[in-house]
């Protein structure tokens, strides 16, 4: 307890002031009750003091991140997506310096080298050399499924980046200004989301075709980003529509906060949650896009790869080769799988109506 | 800084309606008032008469559409604050002119700092500094009775309890010294021990920094050690308008005296709790006569046809009445009874 805290009357010689009885009222029907010295605090703050600061700086997201702890699905996606992430930007670096082998390196003598089964050395041996085997091409696929990864991650990621920015500023300035602006912005909207989005991508890819495998690559990601954020404006507007009649808003207004400021610190960290959320959720879904435009030939072009593209090389030989598809095939899917783990996870840990459990 | 009249905020004839889909709402109908610097003006009615969209009309926050102010003046220190561009409207609120709203549990971000939400206001206003605007935080948390307020300062809303929330409020509304403070049911949200705190907290740090106070409330028992003057407001009128003694001990409207007599008195303990029968009237469909006849105990036929005028009974005690005069006579007798029988 803090010394220079008034003290309260009838408080001096209780030292858990929580488990003692309040001292009985000495005053009657009536009276004026205006006891309270100045400054003072009622026992009931005291109390909600000193249990404060045993548990002092349990903030919304440490409890959301224990409850997020405590679900071991959540927990196993958000492993798989770390060793995934990370096996993706540093295997193809640490294969090339312990190998010499690049993820687009095709060997002089394909014809031996060509689709050799996973740990098998070019005699038909056991060897580490290559531990997924060779595509038909003769490069490494663990090589190219990493790379492959980083290009899958990078579409996800980036992707939902962009529909984060358009979508969460569009969604909250229309929920945020209503009437006419609302309806207008939103019915844009509408007609963005009735068209079948896949078919835009398409078409935005082939119209923009670009020259190089890296241009086509960031085609990708606009293509699929500029379509990704509709329903993350509809979530959005959704939550600041319920969120700016409250009285902190109100608050915020009449202490002479402008409107964008009001907007961007006020309301949009309190949407925080279901963005987060549907941003995780988003992910897998725009990496399974890309991995369908690839498998269709308008996504990334050799020598790049992506899973998508692995699994259509690898699709060409499935009875012959089938470790070409099985491979990019089952880290595809352990990766969408992990992040839908991990934003279920994240919903059951943000959402406050299952907190009570 | 004052103007020739001595009144910090004018409002005159102010009228604030809102569309719906009931028709035009007049939720504020016409209402003048003034209010003295270093004075505490009291607004007490019921739901929905008007008191609170009166306050929010005063800085300009009615929200528009569906509200809009039809008319009148609202004149804040020889400003009119109804003709400022919205950027200087802004200067004026949490600078000059600040609010306490009713729920604090609601009325702070709970995704924000404490310190966060207090250092926005010093900073957007005083120009503060980061360093300056966080020390300023926590004096300020000391000053309304926040105990180890430095390690509290940097808490969620949510590791407050509602009496703390609202001090956080009223330190965050004190922070720029404005002159006006306008608190709209500050104490409705909190248990009654609290209440009691929350207003002797008002009322001390008023005297400090001689801040000019409107007190909206619907509980009488809130203005009556609290304010200087009274308005009493029903379906967005001024109903009566007297200081506050003079309204407790003689008061001139029947709607005023029954708001007195439906407060429970502990000490005549026997009987029933008296209430003002009927309903408080639907403001989009208002009478033709007076809005309170229907609940009214003297109603004649004139009420019922003819709205009542604004009847001027001592020197500043104004009563919307027909027969303000005899009410107000009554009330006298009545008094000078009890104390015969007492």
């Amino acid at each position: 307890m803090n010394d220079d805290r008034p003290t309260i009357p009838g408080d001096q010689d209780q030292p858990e002031p929580g488990l003692t009885p309040d001292p009985a009222p000495s005053y009657r029907h009536g009276d004026v009750i205006h006891t309270a010295p100045e400054y003072a605090v009622a026992d009931a703050d005291v109390l909600a003091v000193e249990r404060g600061d045993t548990i002092a700086g349990t903030s919304l997201w440490r409890d959301a991140w224990r409850r997020l702890l405590r679900n071991r699905l959540a927990v196993f996606g958000m492993i798989v997506v770390a060793i995934v992430t990370l096996a993706s930007l540093l295997g193809p670096f640490i294969i090339q310096k312990t190998t010499g082998i690049t993820p687009d390196y095709i060997p002089s003598d394909v014809a031996r080298l060509r689709s050799v089964p996973p740990l098998t050395g070019i005699d038909g041996a056991f060897a580490w050399t290559h531990p997924m085997g060779t595509d038909n091409q003769g490069r490494d696929l663990l090589a190219r499924v990493l790379q492959g990864g980083q290009i899958s991650l990078m579409v996800g990621i980036i992707s939902t980046l962009v529909s984060l920015l358009i979508g969460v500023s569009y969604g909250a300035t229309a929920g945020y200004l209503g009437g006419r602006v609302d309806n207008l912005m939103m019915r844009a909207v509408d007609v963005l989301y009735s068209l079948p989005y896949i078919i835009i991508v398409i078409v935005l890819l082939a119209v923009f075709r670009s020259q190089t495998a890296r241009g086509q690559v960031i085609l990708l990601f606009i293509a699929l980003g500029s379509v990704s954020w509709l329903t993350m404006a509809r979530i959005v507007r959704g939550q600041v529509l319920s969120l700016k009649n409250q009285e902190f808003v109100l608050a915020a207004k009449a202490t002479g906060v402008s409107t964008p400021r009001i907007i961007f610190r006020h309301i949009v960290p309190n949407t925080l949650g279901p963005v987060i959320v549907y941003a995780t959720l988003t992910i897998p879904t725009v990496m399974l896009a890309e991995a369908f435009l690839s498998f269709l030939g308008f996504g990334v072009q050799p020598p790049l790869a992506s899973w998508g593209s692995l699994a259509t090389d690898g699709i060409q030989n499935l009875g012959i080769f089938p470790w070409q598809l099985i491979f990019p095939g089952v880290t595809m899917a352990l990766t969408l799988f992990s992040f839908n783990f991990l934003g279920d996870g994240l919903r059951d840990a943000l959402d406050p109506q299952t907190r009570q459990q | 800084m004052t103007n020739a009249n001595g009144n910090l905020l004018e409002v005159r004839n102010l009228r604030t309606y809102f569309d719906t889909e009931d028709g035009e709402v007049k939720a504020v109908d016409g209402i003048s008032f003034q209010l003295k610097r270093g004075e505490t003006l009291g607004i007490v009615g019921e739901s929905g008469s008007g008191k609170s969209v009166t306050n929010l009309s005063i800085i300009r926050l009615i929200p528009s559409p569906p509200g809009r102010i039809v008319s009148g003046e609202i004149v804040f220190d020889g400003v009119e604050i109804l003709s400022l561009k919205e950027s200087d409207v802004r200067r004026i609120r949490g600078r000059r002119i600040a609010m306490i709203f009713q729920d604090p549990m609601t009325s702070l971000n709970p995704f924000m700092k404490i310190s966060q939400q207090m250092m926005e206001i010093t900073q957007l206003h005083l120009g503060h500094g980061k360093s300056e605007a966080y020390e300023h935080a926590i004096e300020m948390l000391q000053t309304v009775g926040i105990p180890e307020a430095r390690a509290r300062v940097d808490n969620y809303p949510h590791e407050f309890s509602g009496g703390m929330r609202q001090r956080v409020m009223i330190a965050m509304a004190l922070s720029c010294k404005p002159e006006l403070l306008i608190a709209d049911e500050p104490t409705t949200a909190l248990d009654v021990t609290i209440q009691a705190q929350i207003l002797e907290l008002i009322k001390t740090l008023k005297r400090a920094t001689g801040t000019s106070v409107i007190l909206i409330t619907h509980d009488l028992g809130v203005v009556a050690g609290m304010t200087d003057h009274l308005l009493v407001m029903y379906a967005g009128r001024i109903f009566e308008q007297a200081p506050t003694e003079e309204l407790f001990a003689q008061p001139g409207n029947p709607y005023t005296k029954g708001l007195l007599r439906s407060v429970p008195d502990p000490l005549k303990e026997q009987g029933e709790l008296y209430q003002i029968p009927g309903l408080p009237p639907d403001v989009a469909h208002l009478p033709a006569g007076c809005p309170f006849a229907p609940r009214c105990y003297r109603a004649e036929e004139i009420c019922r046809r003819e709205f009542p005028p604004f009847v001027q009974l001592t020197a500043d005690h104004f009563s919307l009445c027909h027969f303000a005069a005899e009410v107000f006579e009554d009330s006298r007798t009545a008094i000078a009874g009890d104390q015969q029988t007492a």
